[in-house]
């Protein structure tokens, strides 16, 4: 794997500022990702997974706000960029699948329209090179008789194949980047085993970097290089996969590989994370994740804690991480 | 043992299109009037020990959904007989269904959903004690309904709220005490965790245990997550286009799967060792459509052992093992 790194963000921070109150989505998480690489990014639902994915984008609407920090693609800082010199990026550079595959096509454009429209607004090639390209695509991501289904419109394709058309136009201009949003979650699990070979085959033929977002430990120990723990908008534990899930250090983490079922393993009773997520509009002082942590002292209530590395790389957001060797 | 419930060659379908217009094509010169039914479950047979948890595993559209609202005689069954107790429900009406109704109860996917937004908590759970007469008076429902939602978890303090004062792992607390409201003998819980987070997933799946425990009555559980259903059931049925492929007691099935379809939906999950995709081959092709099912056996078009007589003739259940059935024509 190279080293270079494609894209470092710093301490960022995205609000919602609503009418309850400011909710801190994203409160200053940093990470970086080198070419080449897929990063997992895992949490419950609220943990600022998918706000973090479009904030890379610039994709925030109101009331939310990227208040904080440093977003840099390849040296140069996406916050600072012009709309214009973002939307030479947004598609082209770096693309986006979402969890949705009905809502994210358009349906009253056939699926070669909406795959050549990438191809118009970022390549220069004429009309029958882009439609070569589209069959490409679409041979490429396992559609059978590209030629044909070119023509086809989005309701005529079932969930997984519409996934799979989502993926050829993400890698329509051989795009840097794909951040991945869920893009498993609403398939059903043999089409999810496809979907996810096909993502990790393209993704190491391209060398194309993926960010996949998901709540599923086991989707991203399938995938994933590096992995990337969310709990109320903060990194709370990043490291390599392997060492993640075998030996987590941050106690959410363990938590959260503690709480589900096991296939391999038969477990008697389930060992959940006691309590709930708190509400982001009242978020405890300290450690967020005090109230519900077996291991919290009482600094844990007091003080935030500071991101500790550990090592080989890890870092967790614990007063007491348990740095295990592997 | 005893079975609480016993299902034999359940038979479900509806018609799809609205009028006469939908039905009628234009083929060969003349108009053909042919009637599109979704052929949802096709001769599903399985039966609940008492005390037992039974589960129906499969994707979306294989009609597991279809075959508990059928069992619970929400949809009337279209074949087949429904055995509750020893007793034949298959023609049952409304009205002879009503006392039963206190005896079967279900717990749904969508907990916001299948709560009504403007009755407070309390209400809802004391509703069906009232309306079923489990209880002399009044103050006595409240009682049993309180005593209820302490044991899901809820405060006493938080009776009086309403649904959307609560979070979705609370919401299907309450939802379960409503179920359990009436001491029913048998649940069915349709995708009771899917709609949930993991962390809050493992609450109410122990939740659902230890109430199991304590009042002692069968479950038949929906869902397509093959680990939640190893880790709660007795007994499990693979289903595939409205067929039970395989089915038996959860070790055999897991540890020594037998039918081509089971062994595939094994292979795609994802696992937290991260290796399985990568050494397994992916099954091919997708569901076919249950408007037009497949000659012979349902599964013939993704199966790698597929043979020639599997396109002909749909395969008989087979006992493997004891207690133990596939249809295979592998076996």
């Amino acid at each position: 794997m190279s080293t270079d790194v494609l894209l470092e963000i710093k301490n960022l921070q995205t609000h919602f500022f609503t009418l309850k109150g400011v909710v801190k989505a994203v409160d200053g998480v940093s990470f970086e990702l080198r070419r080449g690489e897929v990063l997992g990014i895992v949490g419950e639902s609220g943990g600022g997974k998918s706000v973090t994915g479009f904030s890379i984008l610039r994709l925030i609407e109101e009331p939310g706000k990227i208040v904080g920090g440093e977003i840099l693609f390849k040296g140069t800082d996406l916050l600072k960029a012009s709309e214009q010199h973002l939307q030479s990026i947004r598609g082209k550079e770096i693309s986006m699948v979402f969890q949705d595959p009905m809502t994210s096509l358009n349906p009253v454009f056939t699926v070669g329209y909406q795959l050549e429209e990438s191809l118009i607004i970022h390549q220069n090639l004429t009309k029958e090179a882009r439609k070569q390209k589209c069959i490409q695509l679409l041979s490429m991501v396992g559609i059978p008789n590209p030629e044909k289904r070119l023509l086809d419109y989005p309701h005529q394709f079932s969930g997984g194949m519409r996934q799979r058309v989502i993926i050829a136009i993400a890698l329509a201009s051989q795009p840097d980047l794909i951040i991945a949003d869920e893009p498993t979650t609403a398939l059903d699990v043999t089409i999810q085993a496809q979907i996810l070979k096909l993502m990790k085959k393209l993704s190491e033929e391209t060398r194309c970097a993926l960010i996949l977002i998901t709540h599923d430990l086991a989707v991203v120990s399938e995938l994933a290089d590096r992995v990337m723990v969310m709990y109320c908008g903060k990194l709370v534990e990043t490291g390599d996969t392997k060492d993640i899930i075998h030996n987590p250090a941050h106690p959410y983490t363990e938590g959260l590989l503690r709480s589900i079922p096991d296939i391999e393993q038969e477990k008697s009773r389930l060992e959940p994370i006691p309590g709930i997520v708190p509400n982001m509009f009242e978020l405890p002082q300290g450690c967020k994740f005090a109230d519900r942590c077996s291991r919290c002292q009482t600094i844990c209530t007091q003080e935030e804690p500071p991101l500790f590395e550990g090592p080989k790389g890890r870092k967790a957001l614990c007063f007491f991480p348990l740095w295990k060797d592997s | 043992m005893e079975n609480i419930l016993l299902v034999e060659n359940l038979i479900q379908s509806f018609r799809v299109g609205k009028g006469l217009l939908d039905e009628l094509t234009f083929q060969n010169g003349r108009f053909i009037r042919e009637t599109l039914r979704v052929h949802a479950v096709n001769g599903v047979s399985f039966e609940i020990p008492r005390g037992t948890v039974f589960s129906l595993v499969g994707e979306s559209g294989c009609g597991k959904s279809t075959t508990a609202r059928t069992i619970i005689k929400l949809l009337e069954p279209k074949g087949g007989r429904i055995l509750f107790q020893g007793m034949d429900i298959t023609r049952f009406s409304k009205k002879e269904m009503l006392p039963l109704r206190k005896q079967m109860q279900m717990i749904f996917q969508d907990p916001y959903a299948s709560l009504n937004p403007r009755s407070r908590v309390l209400d809802i759970v004391r509703e069906p004690i009232l309306f079923h007469r489990l209880a002399d008076t009044k103050s006595q429902a409240t009682e049993m309904a309180m005593d209820l939602l302490q044991k899901v978890g809820i405060r006493p303090e938080q009776a009086n709220r309403y649904p959307h004062q609560f979070s979705g792992g609370q919401q299907q607390r309450i939802g379960i005490a409503r179920a359990l409201s009436v001491h029913p003998q048998f649940v069915i819980a349709d995708e009771p965790v899917s709609a949930l987070d993991v962390s809050i997933q493992a609450q109410i799946l122990n939740l659902m245990m230890d109430l199991q425990k304590e009042f002692h009555f069968s479950y038949l559980f929906i869902a397509h997550n093959l680990a939640v259903v190893k880790h709660i059931s007795d007994h499990v049925g693979i289903m595939y286009l409205g067929k039970i492929v395989e089915k038996g007691r959860k070790q055999d099935v897991f540890s020594n799967p037998k039918h081509p379809y089971t062994i595939a939906l094994l292979n795609s999950i994802p696992r937290l060792e991260g290796k399985n995709l990568e050494h397994t081959p992916p099954i091919k092709g997708e569901i076919p459509s249950p408007l037009h099912l497949p000659s012979g056996c349902h599964f013939h078009e993704r199966c790698p052992y597929a043979m020639e007589i599997c396109n002909e003739v749909y395969p008989e259940e087979r006992m493997t093992a004891p207690n133990h059935w596939v249809s295979c024509h592998l076996y």
